[in-house]
């Protein structure tokens, strides 16, 4: 998160990319005071998924919102009128409101630099170099096919090009065992 | 230079370990993280390397990549559900905190009496096991195994039953880690920094290396001393610090004893080394760079009423580049430069498949009038020269360099280490960073389990002491404030504020620890924007804890014991046991007019109590009190 926010400048309350705290679990006393407990915990890291069906684009009044020729969805602010339509459709919550600009902002998949050659910010700033990059058919081929976990929704609402390899912890979609436990940091 | 300084031993960060492990193996050593890649089992104690040791080259990725190289199955030992859990830990065993000791004495009656004790390792590599295998003039029922049996002093048998009751963790899953451990090679018994800071801290680290003994362990691939990792690296030369002919040292911990009366940091009391007593106290403090002056050392409100006495210690002087709360309590305050306005040469941090140098080069001049470290103390050694009337001073300080060419100097003899270095040191410049890798696999004391005669260990016996003839005889020789005790063979060790304080728990029902979080490097960070957003500073709180109080996600709350009251937010988490909260340390203390801190500083809340035999920090002992404001 730090990393993208760092590199484009952005100002606080917007973040491009945000990393949720999936945790559920209880915990039962027993009558001698000790504890059982099942409780589980993973963090899942998103930025915009560049959805090949992408309902932001959709749903955009000014087709500000578009998605180009390489697939990478984005905002030209020289038409968003910042109606925030496109957060309020958004399952991932990928476009970000910028109060400063009065335009929507988002993850552009670091796209001035990949024409570069360079690898995007987040990908780079990784420690565990747990986010990796490319063409989602090429993607899927090195990672398996796309299954998602919660707290992420139903993939078929907007088709993203987002693999996860799921913890070994993972709910599946949907799921009711757990919940965000960080939304202050999202 | 100017004839020598009272010294100091032992960190904020190993106090009780440092001192502690060295009486059972001679030294303190653990196997290399990469060793783990040949472990089937991992119990990890307090151990949060995803959140403690980050970095790219760190010890996190590293942990990461031996786990899938060797499949191992990976036990977590915590009272809180870490990032490290949530990533690789296969089980959460969470004990309350201090307890670990009789979590380990249980798991060692279980082994004893099913068998699952490496029998022949213990013959022939311990001393102090059982009463035939005891040192000279110590009486009977002393031994590890008298104590875990009840045949000792205390009568008391450490039966998982016993242990439940300490630490909250049922009996029968107990037998069951115990088993597991016990029947499972290479296991790889590992601890972090966080079981040893407690009151009890110098019995608990001992206690962990105790399994790795038991179940021998030690000396093997995959296996572990069950004390912390070891890293493996290439040692490049250092700024040289001369000869310090005085040979006083002082507890690291003691600085502040040393400055509110002298008297008492005798060798008896308060472990100063080489010298039965000081001559004086502490009258002038120079800190530079650190935040232990006020934020990171125990008890603020009562550290600060010592420094303030302006008869006890008569100048401080901070270097500092940013307004610390120890910055606050400077005489003189001497703005520094930050890393990115001078040079340096950085050897790596805590890596362990990879050994680095870094040439640093100062990304911009010096902003307004802040100097470096370097520059503060040449400057300095000109002044002072002139005013003892040794022109030579400044030149015998700085040996005519400047910082940029010690830089060079040191890269010089660095190339001597590793002569495929480039020559020119303007192209390494432009390189910046060097690495070599991979660094080899290290497992500690493996020419002692090889061959104990030939390669004994540095301890008086030349074996792993499980019972200590010198811990039994410093027992006698200290005085010890009440209650406080050194013990010879690694018990569950009683404490004030520890989880069997129940008399104590009446008035704060909750046990307080600081666990170190990876939104900030200790205090360094803490005041980022950009990092506070998505690491805010918060106080954690199992669920039904919360509920109870009427307390909810996010809401502010008070927590204060008898020492200071620190408000801060709360996240009310089932990844912490209940009866336990956890205020992460290194938030800036930042008091209201009422001496309330406002900026969520456990330190407000932590007692100046070294403990029995580091004369160490018990910063995670702590029972506190929480309500909704």
């Amino acid at each position: 998160m730090v990393a993208c926010i760092d590199g484009h400048d952005l100002p606080q309350g917007v973040m491009w990319r945000r990393v949720a705290e999936y945790t559920g679990g209880k915990w039962v006393r027993r009558a001698n005071g000790t504890y059982d407990q099942n409780v589980f915990s993973y963090y899942t890291s998103v930025s915009c998924n560049h959805c090949q069906n992408p309902v932001c684009v959709k749903v955009c009044p000014t087709t500000a919102m578009h998605k180009d020729e390489q697939g990478i969805v984005s905002v030209d602010p020289d038409k968003c009128v910042g109606c925030r339509y496109c957060e309020w459709n958004c399952p991932y919550s990928a476009p970000q409101y910028n109060k400063q600009s009065g335009r929507m902002t988002k993850c552009d998949f670091c796209k001035d630099r990949l024409a570069a050659g360079l690898k995007p910010l987040c990908v780079e700033a990784c420690p565990m170099r747990a986010i990796h990059f490319g063409e989602y058919e090429d993607l899927k081929k090195q990672f398996g096919d796309a299954v998602h976990v919660a707290p992420l929704p139903e993939q078929s609402v907007t088709s993203p090009c987002l693999v996860i390899t799921p913890p070994h912890n993972a709910q599946p979609v949907g799921s009711n065992m757990g919940s965000i436990r960080n939304p202050e940091e999202m | 230079m100017l004839g020598g300084h009272l010294d100091e031993y032992g960190t904020y960060s190993t106090a009780q370990i440092s001192a502690a492990i060295p009486y059972l193996y001679g030294i303190n050593a653990g196997n290399t993280i990469n060793d783990m890649a040949n472990s089937k089992l991992i119990v990890m104690f307090g151990c949060n390397i995803l959140e403690t040791r980050q970095s790219g080259g760190g010890l996190s990725y590293e942990l990461f990549e031996a786990r899938k190289k060797g499949n191992a199955r990976i036990i977590m030992v915590d009272p809180r559900y870490s990032d490290s859990m949530a990533k690789l830990g296969d089980e959460w065993v969470p004990i309350r905190p201090g307890s670990d000791g009789a979590l380990i004495a249980a798991i060692a009656y279980v082994l004893m009496n099913e068998g699952l004790v490496d029998q022949q390792f213990v013959d022939t590599h311990c001393l102090g096991f059982d009463e035939e295998h005891m040192p000279e003039g110590v009486p009977a029922g002393n031994s590890y195994r008298a104590y875990i049996m009840g045949e000792g002093p205390d009568k008391t048998v450490k039966t998982p039953q016993w242990a439940e009751t300490i630490t909250g963790y049922p009996a029968e899953k107990i037998i069951r880690l115990a088993r597991e451990i016990g029947s499972t090679k290479p296991c790889c018994v590992i601890q972090g920094w966080g079981p040893q800071r407690h009151a009890n801290g110098d019995t608990i680290s001992r206690s962990i290396a105790m399994l790795a003994i038991l179940t021998g362990n030690v000396g093997i691939a995959g296996g572990g001393s069950g004390s912390a990792e070891s890293v493996s690296q290439i040692g490049f030369p250092r700024m040289p610090e001369g000869t310090n002919p005085v040979k006083t040292r002082i507890s690291f911990y003691t600085w502040v004893n040393a400055i509110d009366d002298y008297t008492q940091v005798t060798a008896k009391k308060m472990g100063l080394r080489n010298k039965e007593k000081l001559d004086h106290g502490i009258k002038f403090l120079w800190n530079s760079s650190g935040n232990a002056l006020i934020n990171q050392h125990s008890d603020i409100n009562g550290t600060r009423k010592i420094l303030e006495d302006e008869s006890k210690c008569e100048c401080i002087v901070v270097v500092e580049n940013r307004m610390t709360a120890s910055a606050k309590f400077a005489d003189i305050l001497l703005p520094s430069v930050t890393p990115l306005e001078q040079d340096d040469i950085i050897q790596q941090g805590y890596q362990v498949d990879q050994s680095s140098l870094l040439i640093a080069r100062k990304a911009i001049e010096p902003l307004f009038e802040t100097r470096s470290q370097y520059d503060i103390c040449a400057a300095l050694s000109e002044k002072i020269g002139k005013l003892l009337g040794q022109s030579d001073l400044a030149t015998k300080y700085t040996e005519g360099r400047s910082q940029l060419d010690w830089v060079k100097h040191l890269y010089a003899q660095a190339r001597a280490k590793k002569p495929e270095l480039p020559e020119s040191f303007d192209e390494a410049s432009k390189i910046g960073l060097f690495k070599w890798f991979p660094m080899p696999q290290k497992v500690a004391f493996k020419a002692f389990r090889d061959d104990p005669a030939a390669n004994p260990l540095k301890t008086p016996s030349g074996k792993i002491e499980i019972f200590s003839k010198r811990l039994w005889d410093l027992n006698q020789a200290w005085e010890l404030p009440e209650g406080d005790a050194i013990y010879a063979i690694p018990v569950h060790e009683k404490t004030w504020e520890g989880p069997c304080d129940y008399e104590g728990m009446k008035k704060h029902p909750f046990q307080l620890i600081g666990h170190h979080y990876k939104g900030r490097a200790h205090s360094s960070y803490a005041n980022i924007p950009w990092l506070e957003q998505v690491a805010p500073q918060q106080l954690w709180m199992n669920e039904a804890d919360a509920a109870q109080r009427g307390i909810r996600h996010d809401d502010m709350v008070k927590v204060f014991n008898d020492r200071g009251a620190v408000v801060v937010r709360v996240k009310v988490t089932p990844r912490i046991m209940p009866g336990v909260l956890s205020l992460p340390q290194g938030a800036w203390y930042t008091p209201d007019k009422n001496g309330v801190d406002q900026g969520g500083c456990i330190n407000t809340l932590t007692k100046t109590h070294m403990t029995p035999l580091a004369k160490g920090n018990p910063q995670h002992t702590n029972l506190v009190d929480v309500v909704k404001i």
